[in-house]
């Protein structure tokens, strides 16, 4: 059970679970989907569920502590006179931070451990040796528990929550154990925050014929993108990207658009199928993507693409830090003497860093994930410094900023900047990435594809013909999204018989389309390796 | 802030995607300035700046906490 597009989940586990949950009294409900979870859990990565299990047990402790802290802060303050509460308050406040701080080094400093160990060790060995220093740490070869970067960053959420007093700590184990373990979001997110799901999981829904339906619909569209899609072009982008010296220009820049399509495909299409399993138990997880191929920036680009970890990181990064003394100084200081747009953006531009710099690290430990979030850093920072520019420009030269014919200018030109990321991001190591990236810059010719040699990639006329299919249906429903056309809704009110043969089509489309079987090797689920 | 939008009246700021982080920042900083409160981190959510009217609501209960 690799990946959530499996039969095995699509067709065993999900069904059984549900048949279980449906056929449970409401109350009990909560029990199943923890039970189910673990269970998942244990299936995909064996006796590791002692990490999930460790994970929980220690939030459930932590969140309590920290809750008694704030209790006898409640009962000094309520029996203390005027004078004396600023003090009890900074004393408690100093306490309350050594919890918080010891919970997050667990937690989060496991997750380092594990992660990034190995790279830190053998890094600093080569820096070491560069010096001529006799000196060597010894590499260490953990293994990760499957989606550890995701519940780190769920239970990092639900701590600071509690510590901030924006959500009641859970006396309740089982319930804080299902909102980390939920087994469809477990290998690749969303990340929820515990005050978005944790209530909605535990009391179990009402088990509705609109739910499973509505639910199965989704899935079923994320698995025509998984497995149509990003399945088919595996063979390609595993080629080139594995030799890219092999390859000129052409090509290469054909596998990198491939290659975006691919994680776009894989990791919105693995969200749909876990949206939807979610939406089958009554539960809605937010969304992670809102068409970000229609972003005119690559500051919208990020607004639209994994929302949940770009929330997470501003709201538990990006604001904590440009909020902090020095840098509000620094805010109010710089405002006086740059204004209104520079100001701010000088103090914020240190916090951008710091959440890029951990974005790029969250994603892998290798320099070429380095790059990649400095690489996002430079060009957002770049977008807003130079915007009065364009905006004064635009104006000097009589350009409608908002006329179609720019705005598809600035779509296309985001893509572009989006897919070169992507290569550094899928380049087996930052000097390949950088070799392919100078290669496609330098040696870019159409031959490739007038003497069809892009064909002899392992996919013919007849595979880029289908994923082009695919690809068109995938737009039409990001462009009805983007107007607002509540489309599946649209679709549920239709005539039985009109319903159920669009479901049918879109089943032997998946059926007749998708890419197993013989010759074909499925791409594991991009994001669970994180 | 974008050309063409009626600060004053737009009820879903953030929701609506009319203002960034970055311009969150120079408001928070105008706010603290302009009526001498501090705005903590916990209060930069969504319903606390979706219209000027949910701003000014913060901004009388941060003034009456302190």
């Amino acid at each position: 059970m690799a990946s959530y597009c499996s039969l095995l989940y699509a067709g065993v586990f999900l069904p059984a679970v549900v048949l279980c949950y449906a056929v449970t009294p409401q109350r009990h409900r909560g029990k199943v989907l923890l039970a189910a979870s673990y269970l998942f859990f244990w299936l995909v990565s064996g006796k590791l569920v002692v990490f999930l299990l460790a994970s929980a047990f220690s939030l459930h402790h932590f969140g309590l502590w920290l809750a008694a802290v704030q209790e006898e802060r409640g009962r000094l303050l309520a029996a203390a006179d005027k004078p004396e509460r600023k003090a009890i308050k900074a004393a408690f406040q100093r306490r309350l931070r050594r919890i918080l701080l010891f919970a997050l080094l667990l937690h989060i400093g496991t997750l380092l451990t594990l992660k990034y160990a190995a790279f830190f060790s053998a890094n600093l060995n080569r820096a070491l040796e560069a010096f001529r220093l006799p000196f060597a740490l010894p590499v260490p070869a953990f293994v990760l528990p499957i989606g550890i970067s995701f519940y780190t960053l769920q239970a990092a959420s639900y701590l600071i929550d509690v510590y901030r007093g924006t959500v009641q700590a859970d006396r309740n184990p089982g319930r804080l154990m299902l909102f980390l373990g939920f087994f469809p979001q477990i290998m690749e997110g969303p990340i929820c925050r515990y005050g978005q799901t944790a209530q909605a999981l535990w009391e179990g829904r009402p088990f509705t014929w609109h739910d499973l339906t509505f639910g199965m619909q989704r899935i079923l569209f994320g698995m025509m993108k998984k497995i149509v899609i990003a399945d088919r072009l595996n063979i390609l982008i595993k080629g080139v990207f594995s030799n890219p010296a092999a390859y000129d220009g052409g090509i290469t820049a054909l596998a990198m658009v491939c290659y975006t399509c691919q994680l776009y495909m894989e990791f919105s299409g693995t969200m749909d199928v876990v949206i939807g399993s979610a939406e089958i138990f009554g539960v809605r997880l937010p969304e992670n993507f809102r068409q970000p191929f229609f972003s005119k920036s690559i500051a919208e680009f990020w607004m639209r693409w994994h929302i949940t970890l770009g929330t997470w990181f501003k709201d538990y990064i990006f604001y904590p830090l440009s909020m902090s003394g020095p840098l509000k100084k620094l805010t109010g200081a710089a405002r006086r003497r740059l204004g209104n747009h520079f100001g701010p953006l000088l103090a914020g531009s240190a916090a951008l860093l710091a959440v890029w710099l951990c974005n790029g690290l969250w994603h892998g430990a290798g320099w070429q994930y380095i790059f990649f979030g400095l690489y996002h850093f430079a060009l957002i920072l770049c977008g807003s410094l130079t915007e009065p520019l364009a905006r004064r420009v635009a104006g000097a030269l009589h350009i409608d900023r908002s006329a179609a014919p720019y705005r598809v200018f600035r779509i296309l030109r985001t893509g572009l900047l989006v897919c070169v990321g992507e290569l550094f991001f899928r380049a087996e190591g930052l000097r390949a990435g950088l070799s392919m990236f100078r290669r496609m810059v330098t040696g870019f010719t159409l031959r490739p594809f007038t003497n069809g040699a892009f064909l002899e990639l392992g996919m013919d006329g007849h595979d880029f013909f289908i994923v082009a299919v695919a690809v068109l249906i995938v737009l039409a429903v990001g462009v009805l999204r983007e107007r607002g056309v509540p489309l599946r809704e649209a679709l549920g009110r239709q005539h039985i018989a009109v319903r159920w043969s669009v479901y049918y089509a879109a089943i032997l489309f998946v059926v007749i389309f998708g890419a197993y079987g013989v010759g074909y090797v499925p791409v594991d689920p991009i994001y669970a390796a994180f | 802030m974008q050309p063409g939008v009626d600060y004053a009246s737009c009820r879903d700021l953030i929701d609506g995607r009319y203002l960034d982080s970055l311009t969150i920042l120079a408001l928070v900083a105008e706010l603290e300035e302009e009526f001498d409160v501090t705005i903590p981190t916990v209060e930069i959510v969504p319903a606390n700046f979706n219209s000027a009217e949910a701003m000014w609501a913060m901004i009388e209960r941060l003034q009456e906490e302190s």
